[in-house]
């Protein structure tokens, strides 16, 4: 379960969020709205233990995630805004680069079978520099499917994929979430994900 | 987990060596400069050797600092390093071994070479190794501090040497020591001691500070 404790989050002088209050049971999806510039990428980053928060805390199974640290890291995976693909590296070098420092390292033929699902198997051994900007965040896509997070923490998950990839990402997520994973996600489209519960939660400027 | 962050490093450099060459073709033409500009007198060339070797390698090791974290800090993938179960520590660590293999351990080896340049005999060739062998691993690890602090900042470079130059003032002096000491018959091994005692040191502390600035920078 994740919570968040009277969240507050600052960027240079402007304060974004305050008293932010919210909890999340396994299954639940959280939807983060808000128009540019209001703080969603910087409270995603509180939540995924990149940045501290200004005040409040956030809490994971009822412990603080500044006491859990790496325990922590290990529920969590987070899709940023970049990519975090490495230009020099094929799509499966990549995946399996990623997942083995994550500590659950991919087979050949595991990391191949995520790239097939993506619709990256004829791309694979191409060095990620040559893909599309689509592509790429299918790779991204990848990474996260390979993790066994129980928190997923996306960021505008569905910037620059196709309608296929699109639909591929509705049903990964809706899979994680029926499988009593738990899915954090910034969006400024519609997700239309058939959640058994939704909560949104509305930034402001 | 450690071995593929190290294994990945070695690849990326690998896929882009001409970054390492770069350093490595520095470092030669730096040293092969002096006995150029100083000219052939052996007595002379002999005295100015031990500076000059290390004082190339200080430079040559201070261009490759900002890859350390440079790229990942600029593709995202040093969020995601941060956020595998591992610690900071060992991620701060395996990055900068690669580092090391990478851009120094040429250095160490292609130095005895230039030292023939300057009429060095072989038992102070020999002192030169071990003791770039025992200094460069320090000077990647005070670096990392630096290339840390850093990131992501305009004129990172430049400020990176400022703020790494001073600190590597000890591991020049002994490492210079050490080669000065083999040339005038006398015993290295104080020196090589006093450097070994310096990378024990670093080796412990540097990663902890490292780690803290990363926390900062990518904040």
């Amino acid at each position: 379960m994740l919570e968040a404790v009277n969240l507050g989050c600052t960027r240079g002088d402007r304060r974004l969020v305050t008293g932010l209050n919210f909890s999340a049971r396994p299954g639940e999806l959280i939807e983060l709205r808000g128009p540019n510039g209001s703080g969603k990428t910087s409270l995603l980053r509180i939540l995924a233990g990149l940045s501290a928060p200004a005040e409040g805390e956030v809490r994971w199974q009822g412990e603080s995630i500044k006491s859990l640290a790496e325990a922590y890291s290990s529920s969590v995976a987070y899709l940023a805004h970049q990519n975090g693909v490495k230009d020099e590296l094929s799509a499966i070098e990549n995946l399996r680069i990623s997942s083995g420092i994550a500590g659950n390292a991919l087979s050949n033929s595991e990391a191949q079978a995520i790239l097939d699902m993506l619709g990256l198997s004829r791309q694979q051994s191409l060095p990620a520099r040559s893909l599309s900007a689509g592509q790429r965040r299918r790779v991204a896509l990848g990474r996260l499917l390979s993790s066994n997070a129980a928190l997923w923490i996306l960021d505008e998950v569905l910037t620059s994929l196709d309608d296929t990839a699109i639909r591929l990402s509705r049903r990964f997520i809706g899979d994680h979430l029926a499988n009593g994973g738990l899915a954090i996600i910034a969006t400024h489209q519609d997700l239309d994900l058939a959640a058994e519960r939704i909560q949104r939660i509305e930034l402001s400027r | 987990m450690f071995g593929w962050l190290v294994w990945r490093d070695l690849i990326l450099a690998w896929r882009r060596r001409a970054d390492v060459l770069a350093t490595v073709f520095f470092f030669v033409i730096v040293v092969s400069l002096f006995p150029l500009g100083v000219g052939p007198e052996r007595e002379t060339l002999r005295t100015i050797a031990p500076g000059v070797v290390w004082v190339a390698a200080l430079l040559a090791s201070m261009l490759s600092l900002g890859r350390i974290f440079g790229n990942d800090y600029q593709d995202g993938t040093l969020e995601q390093l941060l956020l595998t179960p591992q610690s900071t520590y060992m991620i701060v660590l395996g990055k900068i071994l690669a580092q090391w293999l990478v851009s120094e351990v040429p250095l160490v080896v292609i130095a005895p070479l230039l030292g023939l340049q300057f009429g060095l005999a072989q038992n102070s060739l020999a002192t030169m190794v071990v003791s770039l062998l025992l200094g460069t691993p320090v000077l990647s690890l005070i670096g990392s501090i630096g290339a840390a602090l850093t990131l992501g900042l305009r004129a990172a470079n430049v400020l990176v040497a400022l703020l790494v130059l001073p600190l590597y003032i000890p591991v020049l002096i002994f490492g210079t020591g050490a080669v000065q000491a083999s040339v005038n018959g006398s015993s290295p091994r104080p020196y090589l001691l006093l450097l070994g005692a310096t990378l024990v040191l670093t080796l412990v502390f540097a990663p902890l500070a490292t780690s803290a600035a990363l926390k900062i920078s990518v904040e």
